[in-house]
């Protein structure tokens, strides 16, 4: 009998570890701009990473400084985690008041999650009714009057409600102590202790009074050890900086002013110059002027910057010039969607400018790809004499998850054809900054030395930069720099598979998909239900475009489909130039909002049955 | 600017160039090339010891016309391109050089964002009044009244005053000579590129194709030094230049308008190029490895 049970116990071990290969608990964090969401978000999420748990983590916001309505979304698991997802176990309102967003919010609730709410607050009616409807718990703490109690001041009582979500899941207090000591220990030790005191009575008060109704958690994996939360911006940020980008110019704009404030906020400590300039237009020439200089340089910037900057670019392009841009796509076109995520500049960026020249596009699709195409972007830019674009999204820079630190490299600063001052003291001949060369690449020396003196010109020039217009030294100047693309070609990263060979559908998506995309593979094929099985083919180095190598990826695929947040799939239009390739079924998101997992597989389903219908 | 470099004994031969001009015959641009090479040997500048940063138009070429560093750019971008490249190598000599419509007209929103900055520049920029290498348009120093092609019954506009706007932009230097007379261009050259912070020389230039009324002999006529006709002027004092700039009796006075020495300059108050008393471009790239870890230690 014992024998048995323990068999048993065993078969039922193996059955859950297997059903259960992940298990993920989603927490979201709503209130009104000002309310704190996504400071006590961060620390929340900073807390139970610490814990041992893997995270994504990423917010919504709008574009207004006080009131509108805000949250915050954390996704947790045992292992690793690329996305949001469509539902929650635990909701947190600072804003009940705000009885639409709230119901929405509510209506995304898992049966059995909770409702965080303070208990001063009376609800709506339909709100305990619409809880009730989806089977969720209602947990009215006592937030404000906790807050006033134990630390002086209603305002902490998103710290109580951040005790509360600890002590649902179970947390140890000290991770959440430790992460409160260092978010505010900085102001004083008193407001410190006085949050550490709000945040215990909440983390007490949950778990004396709903801890049996909440049945969700998840093992702390203890061993886990330090990853870092850093979001696509700062991650891109830091990349930059590692490969030696010393000047940075930029005019503010959501989402890609954090790229920048990354610098401002450390200018002294790393030794950067940090230029706010006066519009977009003067943050990319200032950039090329330093790239001109010879300092690795770089601006940042979203779509409608990116516009002003296009005609510079082409001044880069035309003189040679190594220089970064990021452009973090929100909805546009216009001033269009602000604070909300899209990839609508796919073939404006690859074509941006007028004229015809070399430029190198990346789309970093996680953290690390973003810190590699920070370093990537500015070894790129110098080694071609390039500008080179890293094109991400709003969903891409603001978007944490637990990240390896050594994935995070030291980087080999590669300047390319490079000549140093030493190299130069001994130079025999003229210099000629725009040389003809085998790779279309010429030595680059700087200017301030007795023998590279020299003057580029933006109009069509000769070897040595002079103007000219003759027919004859056109035709050379533009090989020679469209040469470089297809030299460059040969150096990007190909697309890269996730998720089984063979697979009966691959999704083919390109930049920050990659995340929901990739977990929509995960929970499709974990679903027995599901006869098919799909994989995803993800693009992050997009032009020069890899052409073999897609060609070659594209051969294991069967049936493939295209999932971007855009309109009019970019992405398959580029392939379809580059490849032959015809995806079959284009799936497009254009509301501003992330793309979920849940959604995907929706969408897969439907194509896979639409597809069987076609063939019976 | 702060020079930093040693001076040198450099002659005309020094910057002398075989590459052709394309200005007409008789063209201002002539005289402000002698003036900046004169200033430039009389400073003790050698070509590799300066950049000159173009705009576009018919004087923002001037550049492909002398043997020295340059950088010939895009319209109205100039003093963008040249600040970037003072910050990342402040041991050059940067020279941004426009016309009328580079840097008054298209470059204007970076022309006063660079003056207020005090960003430690020389911006020469080239009036004539008119645009040339677009064939004939008015610009936004034409006189009201001004008949050309987009202007066909005289412009309706009034014209910018460059000095006074200078002044009021916070230019710490503002200055104005006479493309006929490139001795005195030099002087006021020579000075900008001595004075630690913004310099504006505005330069009076003729067009002999498309502004023929403003011959040399027009200018001579219209155009007066500063310190001839009043010895005590003083260029330090504000409301003198503000004066003296907004002085409504079409003549042209010439020289140092404004000089102020007190402002400190945009470089010597950026953190980076402080604490490394050397110039951006020569910073290590080398990635210190405590730091590194600190900066990933600080996201854990």
């Amino acid at each position: 009998m014992a024998f048995k049970q323990g068999l048993e116990q065993k078969l039922e071990q193996i059955q859950n570890k297997k059903m259960a290969q992940k298990q993920t608990i989603s927490i979201k964090v709503a209130g009104a701009a000002g309310q704190g969401v996504e400071s006590g978000g961060q620390g929340i999420s900073k807390a139970l990473r610490r814990g041992g748990l893997h995270l994504f983590g990423v917010s919504d916001y709008m574009s207004l400084i006080k009131g509108g309505h805000n949250f915050f979304q954390i996704t947790l698991s045992n292992e690793a985690v690329y996305a949001h997802t469509e539902k929650f176990h635990l909701f947190i309102s600072f804003d009940p008041q705000n009885v639409e967003d709230t119901l929405s919010h509510i209506r995304e609730l898992h049966e059995g999650a909770g409702f965080i709410v303070d208990a001063d607050t009376a609800l709506k009616p339909e709100i305990t009714a619409t809880l009730q409807e989806v089977g969720a718990n209602l947990f009215a703490m006592p937030l404000s009057k906790l807050a006033a109690d134990l630390g002086g001041s209603k305002i902490m009582m998103n710290t109580v409600a951040l005790g509360g979500v600890a002590g649902l899941m179970k947390l140890p207090f000290e991770k959440l102590e430790g992460v409160i000591r260092e978010n505010f220990g900085k102001k004083s030790n008193e407001i410190a202790e006085k949050n550490i005191a709000v945040a215990k009575a909440g983390y007490e008060y949950a778990i004396q009074n709903y801890a049996s109704q909440f049945k969700f958690s998840l093992p702390y994996n203890l061993q886990m050890g330090d990853k870092m939360l850093i979001n696509g911006n700062e991650a891109i940020a830091m990349g930059s900086y590692t490969a030696g980008c010393r000047f940075i110019s930029a005019y503010p704009m959501t989402p890609g002013t954090s790229v920048f404030e990354w610098f401002t906020k450390r200018n002294a400590q790393l030794g950067v110059v940090t230029k706010h300039t006066e519009d977009e237009i003067a943050a990319l020439c200032m950039a090329i002027g330093a790239a001109q200089a010879g300092a690795r340089s770089m601006t940042t910037t979203s779509g409608g910057g990116f516009c002003l900057m296009v005609e510079a670019l082409g001044l880069a392009g035309m003189t040679e010039v190594p220089v970064v841009v990021v452009n973090a796509m929100r909805g546009g076109p216009s001033t269009g969607l602000p604070t909300r995520t899209e990839q609508a500049d796919l073939l404006f960026a690859i074509n941006a400018s007028h004229g015809e020249f070399p430029k190198i596009v990346l789309t970093p699709g996680t953290i690390e790809q973003c810190y590699d195409a920070g370093v990537r972007a500015h070894n790129l830019a110098e080694k071609y004499q390039v500008p080179v674009i890293i094109l991400t999204d709003q969903l891409l820079a603001g978007q944490v998850r637990d990240t390896d630190l050594s994935a995070f490299y030291t980087p080999e600063i590669d300047r390319g054809k490079f000549i140093s001052k030493e190299q130069l003291d001994k130079l025999e001949g003229e210099y000629l900054r725009f040389a003809f060369t085998e790779d279309g690449v010429s030595p680059r020396a700087l200017q301030g030395h007795p023998k590279t003196v020299h003057a580029p010109a933006t109009d069509e020039h000769d070897e040595t930069g002079h103007i000219t217009e003759t027919a004859d030294n056109r035709i050379k100047m533009m090989n020679k720099r469209m040469h470089k693309l297809e030299v460059a070609r040969s150096e990007m990263k190909g697309p890269e598979f996730y998720g089984p060979e063979n697979a009966d559908l691959t999704m083919i998506v390109w930049g920050s998909t990659y995340g929901a995309a990739r977990e929509a593979v995960d929970l499709f094929n974990r679903d027995e239900k599901n006869k098919e099985k799909i994989n995803l083919l993800h693009f992050y180095e997009v032009w020069p475009f890899p052409t073999k190598a897609a060609e070659e990826a594209l051969k294991k695929t069967k049936f493939t489909i295209s999932v971007e947040q855009n309109y009019t799939s970019q992405f398959a239009r580029l392939l379809k130039v580059e490849t032959s390739h015809d995806v079959k079924v284009k799936i497009n998101k254009y509301d501003g909002r992330p793309l979920a997992p849940e959604e995907i597989c929706v969408h897969v389903q439907n194509v896979l049955k639409q597809a069987q219908l076609a063939t019976a | 600017m702060v020079i930093t470099q040693e001076k040198t004994q450099v002659t005309v031969k020094d910057f002398k160039t075989d590459q052709k001009s394309t200005w007409c015959p008789g063209c201002g641009d002539f005289g402000i090339l002698s003036a900046v090479q004169t200033a430039l040997i009389n400073a003790g500048i050698a070509p590799w010891q300066v950049m000159l940063v173009g705009g576009i138009g018919c004087g923002s070429k001037l550049p492909d016309y002398i043997r020295a560093n340059g950088y010939m750019t895009l319209h109205g971008r100039a003093s963008s391109i040249a600040s970037g490249f003072h910050l990342a190598n402040t041991d050059l000599v940067t020279i941004a050089i426009s016309g009328d419509g580079d840097g008054f007209g298209i470059g204007i929103g970076h022309l006063v964002h660079n003056m207020r900055r005090n960003m430690d520049i020389v911006h020469i920029i080239e009036n004539n009044e008119v645009y040339g290498l677009t064939k004939g348009q008015y610009s936004p120093t034409s006189k009201r009244g001004f008949k050309t092609s987009t202007s066909p019954e005289g412009a309706i506009e009034f014209a910018i005053n460059p000095l006074s706007l200078a002044v009021s932009a916070g230019a710490t230097f503002v200055g104005r000579s006479y493309s006929g007379d490139p001795k005195h261009a030099a002087e006021i050259i020579k000075l900008a590129i001595e004075h630690k912070g913004y310099a504006l020389v505005e330069i009076l230039q003729t067009c002999p194709t498309y502004n023929k009324g403003q011959n040399n002999d027009w200018y001579k006529a219209q155009t007066y030094k500063i310190k001839e006709e009043n010895p005590n002027y003083d260029e330090t004092n504000m409301l003198h230049a503000f004066e003296l700039a907004l002085k409504d009796d079409g003549r042209y006075p010439m020289g140092v308008l404004y000089h102020n020495t007190e402002r400190p300059s945009y470089t010597e108050q950026v953190p980076a190029l402080q604490q490394n008393k050397t110039a951006l471009i020569n910073h290590s790239l080398e990635l210190k490895a405590d730091l590194f870890e600190q900066l990933k230690k600080s996201y854990v």
